[in-house]
Formats: C-alpha cells, structure tokens, sequence
C-alpha cells in the first residue's frame, strides 16, 4: 500500500517503540508468521485431521517439479483471462450507449438489472447443455460475469459525468462526438476501472466454481480431483494458489488504476 | 434601450428575452421580457437577488439555454447555440481535470484544428497573461481556486472571444483572492479588451469592475435598473475607498436590497 511511508517510519529509531509505530507491511508479515504457527500447531497436535504447513509446502514442491501447478495454473488463467477480456470489450461500448442514448439505455437496462440478479454459476447447468463440455461454457460464463458487474459501472460513469465539463466543452466550439472523445470517456474512466476490479473478482470466483462443476482441466478441476482422492494437501495448495493469483491480478489493477487516474483529487 | 450606443450596432441585443420554466401551475417565469443593449467591448455586470434571472439570461446568451419567447443578437445575427465568439466562464471553473493548465488552455484550439506549433504559441502567451507560466504542466487538482479560475480564464480568451460571459466566476474565492482577481481581469480586459457581461452577487464587486451595473429582480425575473458607473479606469485602490465610489455603491445596494414592497414582504 504505501510502501515509502514505511521505509521513512523504519529509520526513526530514535521514538519509543511501541506496536503501533511498527510499519504495517511488518505487522503484516508477522500476522501471517503467526497464522501459519497457529495451523502448524493444531495439525501437529492432531486436533483436526488436515495437512499442516510442511505437507503443503512438500506437495506444492512436487506440483511445481512435475509442472502439474503450471498446467494448472495456466489453464484457470487462459479461461479466465478470455471471457473477461470479452466480457469488459463489450461492456465498455455497451455502457458507454446506455449512458449517452437514452432509447438505449431503457432497452437493455431491464436486461442486465434481470440478469445480474442470476448468479453466473446457475447459468452452467444451461450452458454445458448448449455448448457442449469444452471450453465454451465456461468462458461464457466468465464473459457474463464480468460483463454484467463492468457495464453497470461504465454506464454510471457515463451518466454522472458533470454536467458543467460538458457546457464547458460546447461553449469551446466542441460538437457531440468531440464532447464524447474528448470529455465522457476520461471522466468515466475512474469508474470503468472500478468496474473492470469488479469484473476481474468475480471472473475468478467464476472461474474456479466452473471448473469444479465441469473441467478437464484448472485449479478447480484439480481440487475436484484431489477430493476424490482424499488429496487434502493438494487441495490446499490449489486454494492458496487461487488466494495469491486472485491477489496479484487485483494489485495489479489497483496499480494501473492510480496510474490512469493520477488526475483525480483524492482525500488524502 | 439604447445607453450611449447611439448609431451603432450594439455587440450584444437582448431583445424581449423571456424563459420560462415547466408550464401551468407549477411552472415560474426565470425571466420577464429582458431589453438591453451592450456596447462592443463594455464592462457591463449583472446583480440581483436569486431568482431575478442573471444565470438564466446569461445561459441563454451562451447558447446554453433556449428561449421561450424574444431573441437575442449578437453583432446583429441570432443566437442559435453556443459560438467561439462568446466564451463562458463558470463558477466552478469547469477544468478538465485530466488535462495539464496547458491542455486546458488548448482544448478549444484544438477544436479549431490549430497546428501544433501555433496552438503552443497562443497558449503561452495566455499562460502567461493570466501568471500562470511556473504553472503550465500543472493538473488542476495542484492549483488553488484562484489559479484555477485564471486557467479557465486564459482558456477562454485563447480562442479569441468577441465577449466573455462570466457567471459568478470569483464566487467561491476568499475575499482576499478575489480583490487580487478583480485587478487581475480589470488588467487583462484593459490589455486585450473584450465585451465582458459579468454576473456577481457582491456589490463592490459590481461596482468597481463595471461601466454599467444591471440590477435586476425577482419574481418574475426582469430588469430592474441600469446603473452607470462614470469612474476612470483603470480602477485602484484609492478609488475603491474614494466618497464617489461609496455614492455609487450605496444606489445600488439600495437597488438591489430595497426593490418592491411585495418582495420585501416576502424575506
């Protein structure tokens, strides 16, 4: 988060330390320190019968050398990566005409206000009967995830886009197609790339029960297998690979977000 | 109404100019049959209690707004949206948030499809008109109020505007900045001069800007009284504490303040 402010905290060593004057990447750490001696502890004592933190990290050693993890890995991430790159491609022209067309926006509001109300997963059943066991279904899926959670924030962008930057632009000479290119678009894109968040989360989420209910293939499809198996430690390195990748994809978002919108006055 | 502008074409004519809003019972008249006349490059600004129409009356000289009824000339030809003629300056300054003071300046250029190199050119030289030079690559969100509402006023001289039309521009400005920005357009109108119409709610503020104050009133919306202001320019410090300014000042806070019985009845 704010990883400067740390290191400056870090070389006051003249203050009394305290807990709170730690720097909270270090808390962090030890949170997680602490996390992993407390699941340690209770598997070591045998209190409940899972895997403790050595299984794990040995199974994960293996999943890696076999190259099984990157399969994995890479087969979640291809699904997930294609809907939701079709998913926000459509969502942003089809925000953008609900926002600007009124006529268009009464015609597909009712749409996808009815449709973001179905949970993406309940419509698997239908797709694998219509699409067949491939990829499609699953992609699909996906696409309707983040399709649905992107256009209903590229829309409120678009329709809350202020009203005097739009008079400013026309008493400058603008007409409608430079007032769109020039002031709709970059006043909503802060809020088009919190859609695009959105949209990523829950791909993902997506992506994971799909594979569980229906794969070859992917970190779902892995866990499923393992449960059959009675395979608790690679059910577990599935999970915390999910946790981190869901983790990385999200930071690395938040990051292009501050970057394309370094323009906003922030609260401090 | 013709106030010293006999014989020539007045720069901007309102003539009739009314506005209504919604219809029937629930509707109200913004603006009552305005008549006035304003002479090319005259300072003329605009005061009245909310609701006598100012903002209405100067929407509708931007193009922003129709008219129900009337018309209003400029240079002799009718309004019919907005034109680079008139440019509008906002209360809220209406930066482009993402652009730098530079690109805020140019946008208008840019429209006009100005090559690169001149639009630098003419960009510099209102950058620096309105001091914002140390400022140029600046994003809004840097600058304070008063900077920012110099940037929107370089933005709108840039493309080279018969008239400027100014809503409440030092509305939001402490009192301090806002006397600093007083002289700072008084010097910019006097270097390059434009018809400026320039509404404010502050009576000095009217009075010591202006070659013409406009009061007008409420309910409906109309003119009320044109109150000239025969003070040289450029206007200084002295003359704002002089007796006659105080003179001037006092008829139009009269004016303004104490306009009809049934209004008063009214507060």
């Amino acid at each position: 988060m704010n990883g400067a402010a740390t290191t400056v905290t870090d070389e006051t060593e003249t203050r009394s330390r305290s807990v709170a004057d730690l720097p909270p990447l270090l808390i962090n750490v030890v949170a997680f320190a602490i996390g992993i001696a407390i699941w340690w502890a209770i598997t070591a004592a045998k209190l409940v019968v899972l895997p403790g933190p050595y299984e794990v990290l040995v199974r994960a050693g293996e999943l890696i050398r076999n190259g099984q993890l990157f399969t994995d890995i890479f087969a979640s991430l291809r699904r997930v990566l294609t809907g939701f790159a079709l998913g926000v491609a459509l969502a942003i022209p089809v925000g953008f005409l609900m926002g600007w067309y009124k006529v268009a926006r009464a015609l597909i509001e009712p749409y996808v206000q009815f449709f973001r109300m179905i949970p993406p997963l309940a419509v698997i059943p239908l797709a694998i009967v219509t699409m067949g066991i491939d990829e499609a279904p699953k992609i699909f899926v996906i696409f309707l995830a983040s399709f649905l959670s992107c256009v209903v924030a590229t829309y409120q962008g678009v329709i809350s886009v202020d009203r005097t930057l739009i008079n400013a632009a026309r008493v400058l000479g603008a007409r409608d197609g430079t007032i769109f290119a020039r002031v709709v678009i970059p006043a909503s894109v802060p809020f088009i790339l919190v859609g695009v968040r959105i949209g990523l989360g829950s791909a993902w989420a997506t992506v994971v029960a799909a594979e569980l209910i229906a794969a070859q293939s992917g970190l779902g499809f892995r866990m499923q297998q393992a449960q059959l198996y009675y395979d608790l430690p690679t059910i577990f390195v599935s999970l915390i690979t999910i946790g981190i990748l869901g983790l990385l994809m999200d930071r690395l978002l938040q990051a292009t977000e501050r970057r394309l919108t370094q323009w906003q006055e922030r609260a401090q | 109404m013709t106030q010293g502008t006999q014989g020539m074409q007045p720069k901007i004519s309102f003539q009739d100019v009314t506005r209504r809003f919604g219809d029937g019972e629930s509707g109200f008249l913004a603006l009552d049959r305005l008549n006035l006349d304003i002479a090319d490059g005259e300072f003329v600004t605009v005061v009245g209690p909310s609701g006598c129409g100012k903002s209405t009356a100067m929407n509708i000289a931007a193009g922003l707004l129709d008219v129900t009824d009337g018309r209003v000339l400029v240079d002799g030809k009718g309004v019919a949206g907005p034109g680079p003629e008139r440019g509008v300056i906002f209360q809220q300054y209406a930066l482009f948030p993402w652009l730098t003071v530079r690109q805020n300046v140019e946008f208008g250029l840019r429209i006009k499809g100005m090559p690169a190199a001149e639009r630098r050119r003419v960009s510099d030289h209102f950058i620096d008109l309105v001091g914002l030079k140390d400022f140029a690559d600046a994003l809004p969100k840097t600058l304070s109020g008063g900077m920012k509402q110099r940037c929107a006023i370089a933005r709108a001289y840039a493309v080279n505007p018969t008239m400027l039309l100014m809503d409440e521009p030092f509305g939001a400005l402490d009192a301090l900045t806002r006397v600093n920005m007083q002289d700072q357009l008084l010097d910019t109108w006097s270097r390059e001069r434009r018809t400026v119409i320039f509404i404010t709610h502050d009576v000095d503020e009217a009075v010591y800007l202006a070659n013409r104050v406009i009061v007008m009133a409420s309910k409906p919306g109309r003119l009320h009284k044109i109150i000239p202001v025969d003070l040289p320019y450029p206007r200084t410090e002295a003359m704002r504490l002089s007796p006659e300014f105080a003179a001037i000042r006092n008829e139009v806070w009269h004016s303004v303040y104490h306009q009809k019985p049934q209004i008063e009845a009214k507060h």
